[in-house]
């Protein structure tokens, strides 16, 4: 492909802006903000560009040494605050960038081809924005607890497009959780896999199931223990890059409760479906069949709690990248009031649709701002009552006003709208997803 | 850092407020309900504690607005009258001042009464107007009084710009004619802050803010409005009959400015539509408690790990409402720090009313529904906040007000090309 080379030397050149704009910032002076800048940046010089390695290498068990490495909580100050931290904006910005110039161009083609252009996922691997919920000591640049880090990226990244962001950060997921709920050596094991110069292809973390009315803590897949093994039967449903994913995170019922359960793709009975559906099509998502699947025991992650927390910040971070393709429909539809005339002036000018547009501002920052809240409760280790209560809200508020959102972006259009000619079409079909989808995506 | 919390050191404030809200409103709620017009006595005893709240430094802020007696504040840690509505000169340290504590108090409030949070003395919306557009010597002057706020005549609602009621200059006094409808706390406040214009040929930036003292013998009470809700709160209608007001009492700058004079006295909206948004979030608090408590008693509680649909309606109905509830919350609390850290937040404080003001109805009606006869019946209060709410998505700028002025702000339009 001609455009291929071009796309790559954009990943690249990105990185070199960062430099050019961020180099001057005061905050730079900083050796602590300027070392992990530069970790970022080096980390592209090394992992970028890479042959990605098939799907179904093996895993060398490591037992690890010491316990687990996790990141510490935030402190709170105790102010009400809507700014970033430095480090944070750092983050975002960088990820700005990437959507503004990797990832929006890429967009309409990656849904058509449900697949992400190799130049688009080497540039979002340079950047080293999946590592952004593993700790530094890990090879990971998270310093401390990163949910609010995970949702500002997120939005960013799918403000550019949210199937992109999904194919790409559900690998990330995987990373993160393994961050937040292995043991020694499940880490030990699995992160040089992802933090290393030879990164898996894709993993995934796979919650969902086929069934109508799904709950995520009533599974119909099963994980029973049988000597030193867990034996796995079941199917998940819309998993993210199920075909090149060498490593599944996959949630089964084991002795009464939900937990999660680390199956290597290579692992026999573990088949794959194709599984296409109306959004997020550039994750090429696909059906995991578990057919009396073995593995040790010791690949059950963490703990049910740690289940059930995996559960909120995956919708969390859905609810994040919702925000994101949210603020890309309301950026475009103003634009497009403004411009487009009908009845002799610009349509922008009637209440009937510039009341549609307010309402797309409102619900989408509401749903921005409960989003926050949530991230910066799970960073500082909130009561978990009021954790829970959070991300259910903000759950709510997803399903809801997303596709909310999603609708009013084909509809003020009208026609235009629903054919391809704008992204619109795309947006409504990912916003709709992203209060639907569990697991996958993970802050 | 980004933290959503209430602040630490509002939540003394906070607990008193809603110590108030449940010793002193919510006991006498109901009877200002049936005794409409009565003047709730009990009030004069709540505004002496929150005069003692002020001086012991705790912070003013439980009742509805401010008082004139607000202060710059001069370190983070003070807080400063209610609904002063100050605007704080960006600094790079952020901070969380008197709208932000403003908002907190009175959604506690309000979760106990909002005609009876309208009704605390010298906390009147036409105080955060005085705030907003008084010079210093006319703040000291107002001080300690209570301030009604009078701008709506009866061909004249959303469309404030178009207030016929004229000031002429006579000598040192201006002559008032005109009148005005829905006053809150109209009969009972001490001063009048009343919109008049100084020529109409003139438009928007002719009208001026006049303050009007309660006993002018120009000040004529027509009458008393019987309403669907707040009872509590009285809603005066007058006539202005060569109403004569000193010209010291010409709130701000006299001269007629082509540009921007009625953006001054439209500024109000900016302190005071966040405070209304509050009030909205205490209804729909107040509601939502309620509603909870009954629903645990039939058994029905929210799981808020399963989803919604793998629920009973009613948890999930719950469930979604708690979810505008706190979109609604944010978005005040949102615009309110704005205001504390100097930020223009115009759009985002009419993007707090109108997510609030739509969320109190729609609540506080399907509160109703869901406990049945006994949210529809006088033995609960359910049924009274579903009237009282309805007002709170209709004053400081109706639902459909502040979507224009959301849309204005994004579309760049202006009020002549987006009508």
């Amino acid at each position: 492909m001609a455009t291929t080379p071009t796309l790559a030397d954009r990943g690249q050149r990105l990185g070199l802006r960062l430099i050019s704009k961020a180099g001057g910032l005061p905050v730079m002076a900083d050796p602590k903000v300027r070392g992990r800048v530069e970790k970022i940046l080096s980390r592209g010089a090394h992992s970028g560009f890479k042959a990605q390695v098939a799907v179904g290498r093996a895993f060398k068990q490591s037992k690890g040494n010491g316990s687990a490495a996790r990141p510490g909580p935030a402190k709170r100050r105790g102010i009400f605050d809507l700014t970033p931290t430095e480090d944070q904006q750092m983050l975002q910005s960088a990820a700005r960038e990437l959507a503004d110039d990797v990832i929006r161009p890429a967009g309409a083609k990656a849904d058509a081809d449900r697949a992400v252009p190799a130049d688009v996922s080497d540039a979002m691997q340079e950047m080293g924005l999946g590592l952004v919920g593993v700790p530094e000591e890990l090879g990971g640049i998270a310093e401390e607890r990163s949910a609010v880090a995970g949702v500002l990226v997120l939005e960013q990244l799918a403000r550019g497009d949210m199937g992109i962001t999904v194919s790409q950060m559900g690998t990330a997921a995987v990373a993160t959780a393994l961050a937040l709920y292995g043991d020694a050596g499940q880490q030990a094991t699995y992160l040089p896999h992802f933090t290393g110069d030879e990164p898996v292809a894709a993993a995934a973390l796979a919650l969902q199931e086929p069934q109508p009315l799904f709950d995520p803590f009533a599974l119909t897949t099963t994980a029973v223990a049988q000597g030193d093994s867990l034996v796995l039967n079941g199917t998940k449903a819309i998993v993210a890059n199920a075909d090149r994913a060498e490593i599944f995170i996959v949630s089964a019922m084991h002795e009464g409760v939900a937990r999660l359960v680390v199956v290597e793709a290579s692992t026999e009975g573990v088949t794959l479906e194709d599984d296409p559906a109306m959004g997020v099509r550039a994750a090429h998502t696909g059906r995991v069949i578990l057919t009396d699947v073995a593995v040790p025991r010791a690949n059950l992650l963490g703990t049910a709690d740690d289940h059930r927390d995996a559960v909120r910040r995956g919708r969390l971070a859905w609810a994040a990248a919702a925000v994101g393709t949210g603020q890309a429909v309301l950026d475009q539809v103003i634009t497009y009031a403004q411009e487009r005339k009908a009845f002799g002036e610009p349509i922008g000018q009637r209440q009937a649709v510039a009341f549609m547009i307010s309402d797309i501002a409102i619900e989408l920052d509401g749903l921005r701002l409960a989003v926050l809240k949530a991230a910066a409760r799970l960073d500082s280790e909130a009561d978990p009552q009021l954790i829970a209560q959070s991300v259910g809200e903000v759950r709510a508020l997803t399903s809801t006003y997303a596709a909310q959102i999603g609708s009013a972006a084909v509809q003020l259009l009208g026609g235009h709208g629903f054919v391809k000619e704008f992204d619109n079409e795309r947006w409504y079909r990912d916003l709709r997803g992203a209060g639907v989808l569990e697991g996958t995506l993970l802050v | 850092m980004i933290d959503l919390e209430v602040p630490r050191k509002f939540r003394p404030l906070v607990e008193q407020a809603r110590g108030m809200a449940e010793e002193v409103f919510r006991p006498i709620s109901r009877k200002y309900d049936l005794a409409e017009h009565e003047y709730p006595r009990e009030l004069d005893l709540v505004s002496a504690v929150i005069d003692g709240m002020s001086s012991s430094g705790v912070g003013q802020g439980a009742g509805a607005s401010s008082s004139t007696r607000a202060k710059d504040d001069e370190h983070e840690g003070e807080v400063a009258a209610v609904g002063s509505g100050r605007k704080h000169a960006a600094t790079k340290e952020v901070r969380n001042g008197s709208n932000l504590s403003s908002v907190l108090s009175i959604l506690e409030t309000c979760r106990g009464d909002v005609g009876l949070t309208l009704s605390i003395p010298r906390q009147g919306l036409g105080n955060a107007a005085i705030a907003a557009v008084a010079n210093d010597e006319q703040k000291k002057r107002y001080d300690g009084k209570w301030a009604a706020m009078a701008i709506t005549e009866p061909d004249t609602g959303s469309d404030s710009g178009a207030i016929r009621t004229t000031a002429v200059k006579d000598g040192d006094e201006y002559v008032l004619n005109g009148e005005k409808i829905f006053v809150t706390a109209g009969e009972r406040a001490e001063l009048v802050v009343v919109w008049a214009t100084l020529d109409k040929s003139l438009g928007k930036q002719a009208i001026k803010s006049f303050v009007v003292r309660r006993d002018n013998p120009g000040l004529k009470l027509v009458r008393l409005e019987h309403k669907l809700g707040i009872r509590a709160s009285d809603t005066a209608a007058f006539h202005l009959d060569d109403c004569r007001v000193p010209a010291e009492d010409l709130l701000g700058d006299p001269e007629i400015k082509i540009e921007g004079g009625f953006g001054g006295a439209m500024q109000t909206f900016d302190n005071t539509r966040p405070l209304v948004a509050a009030m909205a979030l205490g209804l729909t608090r107040a509601s939502l408690d309620t509603t909870t408590e009954l629903l645990a008693k039939a058994g029905v509680t929210v799981d808020w790990d399963r989803p919604a649909y793998a629920q009973s309606a009613a948890a999930a109905k719950l469930l979604q409402m708690e979810a505008d509830y706190e979109a609604a919350y944010l978005l005040t609390l949102r615009a309110a720090w704005m205001a504390d850290n100097g930020k223009p937040n115009s759009m985002e404080a009419s993007m707090a009313k109108a997510k609030a003001g739509r969320t109190c109805v729609n609540v506080s009606l399907a509160c109703v529904e869901l406990a049945g006869a006994t949210g529809y019946a006088e033995r609960e209060l359910l049924e009274k906040w579903a009237r009282d709410s309805k007002i709170l998505d209709i004053f400081e700028g109706t639902q459909q007000i502040q979507l224009l002025v959301v849309a204005r702000r994004l579309l760049g339009m202006s009020s002549s090309q987006l009508k």
